[in-house]
């Protein structure tokens, strides 16, 4: 197998096993939305980076955390719905990425392989920050994972229970900018929040814990990674587009399997 | 209600309230939600709020709960107080597997035999693998119940379960509450809609509306004016006895003072 094809998958498998947990808390937090808009904002992360000469990837954590805090500010005014908010919050901020990407000339960007991943382009280099920022985000989640529980289930117990209640949503949204800034690469920003959400929706019919959905929701993400890559390979498609398709067709074989309860 | 002057420290000392309030207020917006509300919860003592909608109740809970700042006025505790707290419903998001067992467990570390003692004493046991989504109103009020026991409460506090639970399944709750104070000796802090409801199972009621309008045992407070101006043609017939009072209303609800005689508010 070509050294490319190893690292795609390496790059994507580390991906789709972080996207598991983190995932599931995406879909029981019904914070879909709330993902994409933080993904459309990491175009002007990039941008960001690239004008202050440092890592793009900070430049996206940075653009991400502040568009986390505006929108947690925004909501307390709740003179608009928070779909609205993510709407304006999603589009606008993508817009900005595109028209700051557009004044920088002398730069030469890939916009296509922000937009939608270039997985096949994976360096040594981004494969560290996969596993470092990984398991960054891993031990985080673990640490985290009862608490975050509680706070889904309910934000009033768990506040009556002395949880810090505000401050882990903080560290769930700082552990959602993470993964964007380091899945980017590999799907694009249009399609990382797919990459959160398929695998953990389609692993929803078999579980009965909250772990079991994690970690089965990881297996299916690295599976959808492993078929896509090879569809993208055997007939030459985009290769991020070609994984998103394989997980989506993971989840309508899965909602097909009858469950006996 | 006599209002507590003693400091925190002294309070555990000296074995005063569990929890209470200082001329509490809370305003949503330009509503005055609760006017300098005074109430007091003791050791091993059952008090239920009663009051019509709006008037408050939810409100003053959370308040205790310290889920809602005060806008004047302060809400009191003993020091290191353990509270278990039941609310009114809990819908568990479809999406997220969990069993009632595993529910149990999220609060705080906890033994699996702590689990199971908690799961008995509400009478859940054998709820203990279901999903929770898939329980009934009133098994989740038990569920929840031993959810509040698990962290070994000095004060329960808990808001009426609502039209979800049915008069039988209130009825047992509420048995089950009764012996919990028993065995326990904690403190109970209720909010209920009718008196008549909890008043077998109750030492003090406070009648709310937006401010105390009178407290005392509940036959007493069956008795009384302020109490059948809110609830009207339900207790009529219970009328006999006139209790003092120390206020009268004006027609926006505010408390003008009559004379400075005091006695309801005991």
């Amino acid at each position: 197998m070509d050294e490319f094809v190893i690292r795609a998958l390496l790059a994507g498998g580390g991906i789709a096993l972080l996207a598991g947990p983190l995932g599931s808390f995406v879909v029981w937090r019904r914070m879909a939305y709330f993902g994409d808009t933080l993904a459309h904002s990491a175009l002007l992360g990039v941008t960001l980076g690239f004008l202050l000469g440092v890592n793009p990837m900070i430049g996206v954590m940075v653009v991400c955390v502040t568009l986390a805090l505006a929108l947690v500010a925004l909501q307390r005014r709740r003179n608009l719905a928070a779909d609205t908010l993510l709407g304006i919050l999603s589009h606008g901020s993508l817009s900005l990425g595109l028209v700051a990407l557009a004044f920088l000339e002398t730069l030469r960007v890939d916009l296509m392989a922000y937009l939608f991943g270039d997985i096949l382009s994976v360096t040594d280099g981004d494969l560290m920050a996969i596993y470092g920022g990984g398991a960054v985000a891993l031990t985080g989640l673990a640490l985290l994972w009862r608490r975050l529980l509680a706070v889904t289930v309910d934000e009033d117990l768990a506040r009556v229970e002395g949880m810090p209640v505000d401050a882990l949503r903080l560290a769930f949204m700082l552990l959602i900018a993470l993964v964007i800034a380091i899945a980017m690469k590999i799907v694009g920003i249009l399609l990382i929040t797919s990459l959160l959400i398929i695998p953990a929706a389609s692993a929803r019919r078999f579980a009965r814990t909250p772990e079991g959905m994690a970690v089965l929701a990881s297996v299916l993400g690295i599976l959808a990674v492993v078929a896509g890559l090879l569809a993208s390979l055997n007939w030459d498609l985009p290769g991020g587009p070609s994984v998103v398709v394989s997980a989506a067709a993971l989840f309508l074989l899965g909602s097909l399997v009858p469950i006996r309860r | 209600m006599s209002t507590p002057t003693l400091s925190r420290d002294e309070s555990a000392l000296f074995a005063g309230p569990l929890a209470w309030t200082e001329d509490l207020t809370v305003r949503f917006g330009r509503r005055t939600v609760l006017d300098r509300v005074n109430v007091a919860v003791q050791p091993g003592e059952v008090v239920t709020l009663i009051g019509p909608n709006g008037a408050g109740k939810t409100t003053l809970v959370r308040a205790v709960l310290g889920l809602v700042a005060p806008d004047g006025g302060r809400v009191l505790r003993r020091p290191n107080l353990r509270v278990g707290y039941m609310p009114q419903r809990l819908a568990v998001d479809r999406t997220l597997p969990l069993t009632v067992r595993r529910f149990l467990a999220l609060w705080r570390p906890v033994t699996a035999d702590k689990v199971e003692a908690a799961l008995e004493e509400a009478g859940v046991t054998r709820l203990a693998d279901s999903a929770v989504q898939t329980i009934s109103g009133g098994e989740m009020q038990r569920v929840l119940l031993a959810r509040a026991l698990l962290g070994e409460p000095d004060l329960l506090v808990l808001d009426e379960p609502d039209q979800a639970v049915d008069v039988h399944g209130q009825a047992e709750l509420f048995n089950r509450i009764a012996q919990v104070r028993q065995r326990r000796g904690c403190g109970v802090l209720l909010v209920s809609h009718d008196l008549h409801t909890v008043m077998a199972r109750t030492d003090r009621v406070i009648c709310l509306n937006s401010h105390v309008c009178c407290s005392g045992r509940p036959e007493d407070v069956s008795r009384h004016p302020e109490y059948h101006a809110l609830f009207g043609g339900h207790a009529r017939d219970l009328a006999v006895y006139v209790h003092h009072h120390d206020h009268a209303h004006a027609e926006d609800g505010k408390v003008v003072p009559e004379h400075d005689g005091s006695c309801c508010h005991g």
